[in-house]
């Protein structure tokens, strides 16, 4: 693949159109080629920007600067000082306003490109993760310190509140608020549970923080205790995780030897105390009410809320219960304050994200990065583009039960509130990226087979309805497909979505919903033409093997 | 916040207490919310979501804390998601729609859900008839399936759980009820979910398999055919069966059936009973009952060595003759002796024994009660009175159980007071070993075996913990058993549990007083009526012209030994026992499905149980027999029920007050349970043929000091025998059902582990165990909770132990085969 230099996006959405986009996307063609810059520039088309007044929309890469309304006589200035001198022209940036809709993020970025930006992850790889020692040199228990002697309970939810942190386990609760239902509660006992439960496909974020930082979760969790009024502290962490279990253990150890664990934490009234659970390996562990099942010695099954955990959660008490990256974020906002948290990320999602990429991109690991990125940046950015040359065809995000995001929407910023308008969710963090040989249909019979097996059984739509969507799937792979299917695929998403007693059965149907929202005539390729595009399904059943003759 | 809370469902209002959830106030306002998982006895589990239903709740103005009004009304808001009635608790002007079209469209998916995976052998199905699946598909459910038939749930179909209890994979809709039974009602987690997902199922993990007493229950209320019992397996269709209300005649709980009969071409076009059910009685047994009511509750009265005509002996053959001349035979032969005896047992109605003794009024004859359980004259003074339920019992009461392995012998029991524990109440369990009972008990007092009498007098003294328990307790229950004793320890104990009753003021009202754990049915009506039972039987035999035994089997039990010289026995019976064997004039009578009658419970409540078959033979009921008898001897009595009923209250004053017309009466019991729709309590019947009536307190002022002293105590060195009760026995009731053998199983003596090593015996010793005369082989099992010097010896397992005694033991040599 060539790298570019710059890349130019044009808008092309109707609005655009009309305003004569394709006029101005041609002309940025010839201005790029009558400089012979043709190599180092790449021109393409960007989707609706939500953004009508400043359309047609033009947006140049790496430094994400926005320009609208362009019209064509301001295209020959654009490439000449933008493009070739390298000077961004202020006159034709579009206009600030009240940020909202899906541009909204790109104000706040004017003129810069998002660099990684490491708040959870900066001690990761640092810092001896088994010497309490390291940690504490590193700014670590300097939080806790600041909490205990100088805030009340109060304060420390205020701050996070402040802050606006939401949950990073993918639903992106405000953690403020939620610290402050289980504040609230009136109870002699109270218990704060940090879910490391992580076992959504290809996510591995919170690993890393655990084996990296496990000490600033240790901190971040005694926070918590103060800031809610719990002594008791449960780790449930994923069974695979052996490493990080032990450094875990260790970290608990070392805290205590410390006093920074145990009664009277830095010789204050307070007490905390932290247990290391380890799951068994049910994905269902990591909902949350399961999690607290499993924890209480019972089977993994999700409880029916309300009540919510911060009411009746672990034994009937009121149980604040955060994910590792949640946690991991708290120490450095009562650190340097809620304000402080707010410069990076976008007004609706502060602060930084982890991110796990994988898939066809030439670069596939961890990246922290604040909120409101695009997937295109993700890809070509940090992904450093397709492998092989190949095209970008969809990204699922957050896992087996993350949304299916096709090219178009790639431009889409990834926060909280940008995706839910756009009807797709962020999730945990995982990034699998595809390219065009990627069969959607196949993809979703992968992820429905995962469900059919992971689906606890508890509740009748999700035990039932998980396999059902396997089996039309595996009917249409193997060339079976009828159009009825579709509809019932159609029928199956909305019901499990609506009546499914946990995220897991409400969940379950996202990515066949948007592969049927997105890709639809791929599905009816299979059904109708009986011909995968991709080439990636068999469109026959298996022939069965004859039995072996002695 | 208010105790009681007003809601409208289905724009039907109704006030309930706050706390309650909403499926259960929509049935108090006969709105029926399909339900699959909960039961209102086992709580919400919130699995199957087939009570989806729309909530709406009261949008509430800040400002002022009061509902914001629109037009007047208050302003609802409706969830985004359809809720679970069955976890969604009540609330103050919540509104519910379970007929909307969002609810309708929820219930209708999780339907059609449940459905494509569930196979369509209903004709072949047990439950086809009364499934909860099944009405409600009928109701509900889509006319076609649109998934693919190819691709259905396939598992394996006839699972054994264990030999009582069969189940289907396929039907299973892993609802959990019975999961949830085992553990939260029951108390025996002996079964529970393996797998995950679709693969879930059901297994037991107990050895023998699903190793509970309770286990018949969870049949009941599975909402398909999953769970089928081996009894019932593939016997009769729902519909075929006709029911009858009984009352079960195994133990003194006294527990509320219904039996399910047919006419069928396999029984020769006879009418027989194919089930028998629980009918719901929230006083004595809720919904359930025990396995040895079920499945060995009627097998005995369909046994092919019924008595079914009148025979006396003539030259030591029994001929048959007319009951006319068996009536004048036995008129003679009463009137002609000096002082007939009249021995009966407790397995005989109120009414039967009314006659009987009024017979012998007439005659003045003896009436001697056939048990090896003394204390009834104090049970009748003390014992529970009208307006007593266990179910009342719960903070501040205490329930004390001694000398009693309540669960094996009397298991409803068991689990009332296990419930009542649960609820608060303070349970002391009083035993020389350990039982299950224990588990839920807040004290524990352990006696060594012969010190019963001295343990209860001890705590009644002002000092004692729990004399002041008892003192400071609301309501107080004692409920006193045999392990170890005979008669006459049993009467000491009941007489040292009466006077801490006594003087701790817990006795003639309500939810207090002495319950005796009787081995039969009626025990206690006999004692109210007067009969006694005498020491030592044998004495009796040696010199009685003539004996009248009805409804006892006193040679076969080993009771007595017949000699050369024996009395003229007139035999009144159901089966060929031994007695009957030795008898001069054989009586046929009816069992207790063929007649009519009462039972008064150990709870002092008296229950009717209505015919439901045919009778055998020419057999006639005992109180008929009486009265034909008594005719000959021209003294009139009455022949129906009913009236025998209104001579009894007249004549006996704890009865007074009481008649069929009383016992018959029926109030809206909670849950509401309802055959004609099965999802909400299961297959249990409702019961619309009477709550019974609990007898009055006797108006006693003085009671009789507490004689008699306790059983043997073990001696260094020497080895005791002591009887215990075992609920599945080779008593002839329950041998006759030939489900339970594999659960009856060989007499089994245990001692601790280090007596064994003493005499030489290992594990699973064969023994020859003599004692008082009698001699039997036994399996010897060795467990460390039986205290040492104990030898446990379960009664009605062929070795006659009334109390306890000396063993002869000796190791049954090995045939060496060549």
């Amino acid at each position: 693949m060539n790298f570019s230099r710059s890349m130019v996006l044009v808008s092309s959405d109707p609005e655009s159109v009309r305003r004569g986009a394709d006029e101005i996307y041609a002309l940025f063609e010839k201005e790029i080629a009558a400089r012979d810059m043709e190599g180092e520039i790449s021109i393409s088309r960007l989707t609706d920007t939500g953004r009508p007044d400043a359309a047609p929309i033009v947006v140049i890469y790496p430094e994400a600067v926005v320009y609208g309304p362009v019209n064509a006589e301001n295209v020959k200035e654009i490439v000449e000082e933008h493009l070739y001198k390298g000077r961004v022209a202020e006159h034709l940036l579009a206009p600030t306003r009240e940020l909202s809709g899906r541009i909204g993020w790109l104000k706040t970025r004017k003129g810069t490109l998002p660099a990684e930006k490491r708040i959870v992850l900066r001690r990761a790889g640092r810092i001896d993760p088994e010497n309490i020692e390291e940690y504490i040199a590193e700014d670590g228990y300097q939080a806790l310190a600041k909490a205990l002697t100088g805030m009340k309970a109060t304060e420390v939810i205020d701050v996070l509140k402040e802050s606006g942190l939401q949950g990073r386990g993918g639903a992106g609760f405000p953690t403020g608020l939620k610290w402050s239902f289980v504040a609230g509660t009136q109870s002699e006992k109270k218990y704060v549970v940090c879910n490391a439960d992580e076992s959504e496909p290809g996510t591995f974020k919170d690993r890393v923080i655990l084996e990296g930082d496990p000490l600033a979760i240790i901190e971040a969790m005694t926070i918590a205790g103060y800031a809610v009024g719990a002594d008791e502290g449960f780790v449930y962490v994923r069974g695979e995780y052996k490493l990080a279990q032990n450094r875990l253990e260790n970290a608990v150890k070392q805290a205590r030897e410390y006093g920074l664990l145990g009664k009277n934490i830095m010789d204050t009234a307070f007490s905390f105390d932290i247990h290391i659970h380890s799951g068994a390996g049910a994905y269902i562990c990591g909902e949350e009410t399961a999690l607290l099942e499993s924890i209480e010695g019972k089977r993994g099954e999700p409880r029916s809320r309300p009540p919510y955990p911060t009411t009746e959660g672990l034994w009937g008490k009121p149980t604040l219960v955060n994910n590792v990256e949640t946690l991991a974020n708290v120490p450095p906002i009562l650190l340097n304050g809620g304000q402080w948290y707010r410069q990076f990320g976008t007004p609706s999602s502060p602060g930084t994200k982890v991110y796990t990429i994988l898939g066809n991109v030439n670069f596939t690991g961890l990246i922290e990065v604040p909120m409101g990125i695009t997937l295109r940046e993700v890809v070509n950015i940090y992904g450093q583009g397709m492998k092989d040359g190949a095209t970008f065809k969809l990204a699922q995000t957050g896992g087996s039960s993350g949304s299916v995001i096709p090219a178009s929407l790639q431009d889409t910023p990834m926060d909280f509130e940008s995706f839910r308008k756009a009807g797709v969710s962020l999730g945990s963090g995982a990034l699998l990226i595809c390219d065009e040989n990627t069969c959607v249909v196949d993809l979703a019979l992968v992820l429905q087979k995962f469900f059919k097996f992971e689906s606890c059984g508890k509740c009748t739509p999700c035990r039932v309805g998980t396999g059902r969507i396997h089996e039309i799937l595996t009917g249409i792979v193997e060339g079976r497909g009828t159009l009825k299917d579709m509809e019932n695929l159609d029928y199956l998403v909305d019901s499990l979505t609506r009546i499914s007693n946990c995220g897991l059965g409400q969940t379950a149907s996202v990515p066949i919903n948007d592969v049927l929202k997105y890709f639809r005539p791929e599905l009816e390729a299979h059904i109708k033409l009986g011909v995968c595009p991709c080439g990636v399904c068999p469109m026959s059943a298996p022939v069965k093997e004859p039995a072996a003759v002695a | 916040m208010t105790d009681r809370v007003t809601l409208t469902i289905d724009g039907k209002q109704v006030t309930v207490p706050a706390g309650m959830l909403v499926v259960d106030a929509a049935k108090k306002v006969a709105v029926h919310i399909p339900i699959f998982c909960y039961h209102p006895k086992l709580g919400s589990a919130a699995m199957c979501r087939q009570c989806l239903v729309e909530v709406g709740r009261p949008i509430i103005d800040h400002a002022t804390g009061h509902p914001e009004l629109e037009d007047g009304f208050p302003r609802i808001q409706f969830s985004a998601k359809l809720e679970t009635a069955c976890t969604t608790l009540v609330s103050e002007g919540m509104v519910v729609l379970t007929q909307s079209e969002r609810a309708r469209k929820g219930q209708k998916e999780v339907l059609e859900f449940l459905l494509t995976s569930h196979p369509l052998d209903c004709p072949i199905c047990d439950k086809g008839g009364e499934c909860p699946l099944q009405n409600l598909t009928m109701a509900h459910g889509p006319g076609k399936s649109r998934f693919l038939f190819d691709e259905k749930h396939h598992a394996e179909k006839q699972v054994p759980l264990g030999e009582l209890i069969f189940l289907d994979r396929e039907r299973c809709i892993q609802c959990g009820r019975c999961v949830r039974f085992q553990e939260n009602v029951a108390g025996e987690p002996v079964i529970g979910f393996y797998q995950r997902g679709r693969s879930m199922d059901i297994v037991s993990f107990s050895e023998p398999g699903f190793d509970s007493v309770f286990s018949g229950n969870t049949t009941d209320i599975c909402p398909v055919g999953a769970l089928t019992t081996a009894d019932f397996r593939f016997g009769a269709r729902p519909w075929e069966l006709m029911a009858a209300a009984s009352i079960c005649s195994q133990c003194a709980v006294g527990c509320n059936t219904t039996l399910n009969t047919r006419r069928e071409a396999r029984s020769d076009g006879q009418i027989v009973v194919k089930r028998v059910m629980p009918r719901q009685n929230e006083q004595v047994n809720e919904l359930w009952i025990c396995d040895k009511g079920r499945f060995a509750g009627y097998h005995y009265t369909e046994r092919d060595d019924r008595l079914l005509k009148p025979q006396v002996r003539r030259d030591d053959k029994f001929r048959s003759v007319s009951w006319d001349a068996a009536f004048l035979q036995a008129a003679e032969k009463l009137q002609d002796a000096e002082k007939p005896v009249f021995l009966v047992s407790g397995r005989l109605s109120n009414e039967d024994l009314f006659n009987l003794l009024q017979l012998a009024d007439g005659l003045g004859a003896e009436t001697l009660l056939y048990t090896n359980m003394g204390g009834g004259d104090l049970t009748g003074m003390v014992g529970l009175t009208s307006g007593s339920n266990l179910a009342d019992l719960g903070l501040g009461d205490v329930i004390l159980v001694v000398a009693s392995d309540l669960q094996e012998e009397a298991p409803l029991w068991w689990l009332r007071i296990k419930q009542a524990a649960e609820r608060g109440a303070m349970l002391i369990v009083v035993n020389p070993r350990e039982t299950k009972l224990e588990k839920h008990a807040d004290y524990v007092v352990r006696y060594a075996y012969g010190d019963e009498i001295k343990t209860i007098q001890d705590m009644n003294k002002a000092t004692h913990k729990i004399h002041k328990v008892f003192a400071k307790a609301a309501n107080a229950v004692i409920f006193y058993g045999s392990e170890g004793l005979g008669l006459e320890g049993s009467s000491g104990l009941a007489g040292a549990c009466t006077s801490l009753l006594v003087d701790t003021g817990h006795y003639a009202r309500p939810n207090n007083g002495l319950v005796g754990v009787w081995q039969r049915a009626n025990d206690q009506g006999a004692w109210e009526l007067g009969f006694r039972p005498v020491k030592d039987l044998q004495v009796i035999f040696d010199k009685s012209e003539v004996v009248y035994i009805v409804g006892a089997d006193p040679v076969g039990d080993g009771a007595v030994r017949l000699k050369k010289r024996k009395p003229f026995m007139i035999v009144q019976e159901l089966l060929s026992t031994d007695t009957v064997g030795h008898a001069d004039l054989v009586l046929p009578a009816r069992a207790f499905t063929e007649r009519e009658g009462t039972y008064t419970s150990g709870e002092r409540r008296v229950q009717r149980f209505y015919q439901a078959v045919p009778p055998r033979g020419e057999s006639r009921p005992d109180y008929e027999i009486v009265a034909e008898i008594a005719a000959r001897l021209d003294t009139a009595l009455e022949r129906e029920p009913g009236l025998v009923m209104d001579q009894l209250a007249e004549h006996i004053p704890a009865f007074g007050g009481i008649s069929y017309l009383k016992v018959s009466e029926v109030v809206e019991q909670w849950p509401v349970i309802n055959r004609s729709e099965l999802f909400y309590g299961g297959a249990v019947y409702e019961n619309t043929q009477g709550l019974g009536m609990q007898l009055r307190p006797a108006p006693v002022t003085s009671f009789p000091v507490s004689k008699g002293k306790g059983g043997l105590r073990p001696k260094e060195g020497l080895l005791l025998a002591v009887p215990v009760n075992k609920l599945y026995d080779q008593g002839l009731t329950v041998l006759s059902a030939p489900l339970l053998r594999e659960r009856i199983g060989e007499l089994k003596v245990c001692m601790n582990p280090d007596e064994a090593d003493r005499l030489g015996f290992e594990n699973g010793a064969r023994l020859r165990i003599g004692l008082n005369g009698n001699n039997a082989k036994a399996l010897l099992v060795v467990d460390p909770t039986v205290p040492s010097g104990i030898l446990l010896v379960p009664r009605s397992m062929g070795l006659p132990i009334f109390e306890a005694g000396m063993p002869v033991l000796s190791k049954v040599r090995k045939k060496v085969t060549g």
